[in-house]
């Protein structure tokens, strides 16, 4: 192989610049998307490459978020705030609307939103008429993803079928789709976790309070942290304690951030972006290993939940 | 910059190709499991399904086996990516599955790699399959190949076996043009050569397969290219609130290759009309200077009108414009090509109408030799001639891949139908 060594960009300036094309292909190639927001890490991440992709003009597509209404405080806070700096559109559907609809339905009153926020999305899409929803998500989250394509084709009930999937090669993408069906469109599929928080300190980003450590009612539930008692946007408590469990106030903090029923934190003492950038290059657990519950279901629950049309 | 950070090489992407039973999982489990990519808990799960399996060691394969319909049946179906880090360098594999899909899937996975590594099982020696990976790695430009001969502990680490296939594979890679070919005997079961040396195979003084990686280029070539960058989208913020931009014209885009500096003469293209260089700017600084794959704004001296699927590229190497292109395709569809219908042609950020002329002659992989066609079905590569509905502003794919690249599109499914490799 050839010593010379011709002027190539750094791993995070490559990984930055896949993004920004693969923005700039959907707001090419689409009449009609949305950027989903929650006001987690890998959507703070986003947020940023759409402004370096899109300013000084606006963003071609307006930010949307599927709210379960399970969702940590300081977390909505950010998203409101963060979506009003940029002087951006932002939509909020609720989960909690589809509830009312009817359309869904809980096994129980404690049953995990997560999984419903699916069908809210879906809903979202119909009302809005989007062709295509720019993700955040990342394939080296979990096995199901790794095989996701960076525009991935969902059907007329969002469906994604993975033995079918569009063959993707180059980057010559195709985002063609006919009306009803969409394009879920993932511009940082090819980051890891730790490169979400490199960049997070290369480009000083603001993150909502709970990635970093802080002290919180948890108990300890098959082996997972679980915080009790957490304040909703409305006062009302929710994830309240069972009967028996020990309440500890435990030093932690976020490693993915959703809803509250189904995120676990982990114990740290990293309280700036630096620590967590030295603990996330030591850890020993993955990150949906440690926080996500609802990945623990099965080895192919992530699978089957994209199959029904989640993100 | 953090202290713990140390000199950052970029990125790689790579491919890895082998038969079915010829370690490939196992060798990047291994690449994964030395580089410390794997955490615990993904361990505690493989162990779990191994001694479920029955196995007694850790079966390292199983880290990438993906979707449940693969771990039902036991294969790899479809191109999976993973990732690792040494720290100095970010790593991207390209997982292309051995069955019966596998040029379909080689050529997507080849499509983003600079690197292939082509395993072959050293009791086994060079076989019509590996000489299939290699002429795809070839079709598709890869510029450097790896040949891995994998399970030396099954051959007792015999240094004649291993000579013995570099021989035969030089002498076939000579026959098809590959000019950047290494070879390292290895085993990826029980680790020699892949990030640590091990024991077994002192005769060989080479290096260890992570130090071929650390070493290889970045780039895809370090041949000085020409400057083409094809237009994603234009900014025009008029309705902004800011006076001094209502004037504003940004061309959006990536260079898809070579570079460009502020004051260089440029042409767009089709409408043929030259300017030059007045800013190049990320993310509101002006920056100088855009190489290879970065993500900038242009602005030009000139007002000219602009539009998504133009091209801006330096006036001194101005690509020709035609409505035919000869080009090698590899069909993807399990609905074969008809030479009745008519395809959108994507190439950069352009689309046209495409219709089949002519089929010149299809590939037979397996023994390389060249057969009359009248269609393509699946996995068939061929090279034919093409008519456009307006003209493209291509290069011969030699000489610059994102420029010389095309895929073909169903007009009436969407579905990606084929992969087009320009050659004139």
């Amino acid at each position: 192989m050839s010593t010379l060594t011709k002027q190539t960009l750094s791993h995070l300036d490559w990984l930055e610049s896949e993004a920004i094309h693969i923005m700039r292909e959907v707001a090419g190639q689409c009449s009609n998307p949305v950027l989903l927001f929650s006001g987690g890490k890998d959507s703070i991440c986003m947020l940023r490459l759409a402004e370096k992709a899109f300013r000084p003009g606006k963003f071609p597509f307006p930010l949307m978020h599927i709210d379960t209404g399970h969702n940590y405080q300081e977390v909505v806070a950010f998203r409101d705030k963060r979506a009003a700096e940029l002087g951006e559109r932002l939509i909020v559907r609720s989960v909690e609307d589809s509830m009312a609809r009817g359309t869904v339905v809980l096994k129980h009153e404690n049953e995990s939103r997560n999984k419903h926020q699916s069908v809210t999305l879906l809903e979202a899409i119909e009302e809005f008429g989007f062709d295509a929803c720019i993700g955040g998500a990342r394939r080296d989250e979990e096995k199901a993803r790794a095989k996701e394509r960076i525009m991935s084709f969902r059907d007329e009930f969002g469906q994604w079928d993975p033995k079918n999937q569009r063959p993707e090669l180059w980057n010559l993408y195709n985002a063609r789709s006919h009306k009803g069906e969409n394009i879920r469109a993932f511009p940082i599929s090819n980051w890891t976790e730790m490169d979400v928080w490199q960049y997070i300190e290369r480009e000083g980003l603001e993150l909502p309070s709970i990635y970093f450590a802080h002290t919180r009612p948890v108990v300890m539930r098959q082996g997972a942290i679980v915080p009790v008692n957490v304040p909703l946007t409305n006062g009302e408590l929710t994830n309240l304690p069972k009967a028996g469990e020990e309440i500890i106030d435990l030093q932690v903090r976020f490693r993915t951030v959703g809803d509250i029923s189904c995120t676990a934190p982990v114990e740290s003492d990293a309280d700036t972006v630096e620590k967590i950038v030295l603990e996330t290059a030591t850890t020993t657990i993955t990150e949906r290993g440690a926080t996500r519950l609802d990945d623990q279901t099965s080895d192919a629950s992530m699978e089957q939940r994209k199959k029904e049309g989640y993100f | 910059m953090s202290a713990h950070q140390v000199e950052d090489r970029g990125l790689l992407r790579f491919l890895t190709c082998g038969s079915v039973d010829d370690g490939k999982s196992t060798l990047i489990g291994r690449l994964l499991f030395d580089t410390k990519t794997i955490l615990a808990d993904t361990l505690t799960a493989i162990e779990r399904t191994s001694s479920k399996r029955g196995l007694t060691a850790v079966d390292l394969s199983l880290l990438t086996d993906g979707l449940q319909a693969e771990r039902e049946q036991g294969i790899t179906i479809d191109v999976a990516y993973r990732y690792f880090s040494t720290g100095t360098r970010k790593y991207i594999i390209a997982d292309a599955p051995g069955h019966e899909q596998y040029t379909r899937n080689m050529v997507t996975a080849a499509s983003t790699a600079n690197v292939a590594i082509i395993l072959i099982d050293a009791r086994k020696g060079v076989l019509t399959q590996t000489r299939r990976h290699s002429y795809l790695a070839k079709l598709v430009g890869i510029p450097h190949v790896v040949v891995a001969v994998n399970k030396m502990d099954l051959v007792d680490y015999d240094q004649a076996t291993y000579d013995r296939i570099v021989a035969d594979y030089s002498a076939f890679a000579e026959q098809i043009g590959l000019n950047d070919v290494r070879f390292i005997p290895l085993s990826a079961l029980v680790g020699d050569m892949i990030v640590d040396r091990g024991e077994r195979l002192n005769w060989y003084q080479g290096p260890t397969l992570i130090d071929i990686l650390e070493a290889a280029p970045a780039a895809h070539t370090e041949k000085a290219e020409s400057f083409r960058f094809p237009v994603q989208y234009v900014c025009r913020p008029q309705a902004s609130d800011n006076p001094e931009l209502h004037d504003y014209r940004g061309f959006m885009g990536r260079v898809e290759s070579g570079e460009i500096k502020v004051g260089d003469s440029v042409t767009v293209l089709p409408n043929g009309r030259s300017s030059k260089v007045k800013d190049i700017q990320l993310y509101g600084q002006s920056i100088g200077k855009a190489i290879h794959e970065q993500s900038v704004t242009l602005l030009l001296e000139d007002e000219i009108d602009i539009s998504r699927g133009d091209m801006i590229v330096n006036s001194d190497e101005v690509p020709a414009q035609s409505k035919q292109v000869e080009a090698m395709v590899c069909w993807l569809s399990e609905t074969p090509l008809s030479p009745a219908r008519t395809y959108w042609l994507r190439h950069t950020t352009r689309e046209v109408k495409a219709k089949v002329a002519s089929i010149a002659h299809r590939v037979d992989i397996n023994s390389l030799a060249n057969e009359g066609a009248t269609t393509l079905a699946m996995n068939d590569i061929a090279q034919l001639t093409l008519k456009l509905a307006q003209p493209i502003f291509a290069d011969n794919y030699t000489d610059s891949r994102a420029t010389g690249a095309f895929i073909l599109i169903d007009e009436s499914s969407n579905n990606t139908v084929g992969a087009g490799m320009i050659v004139g």
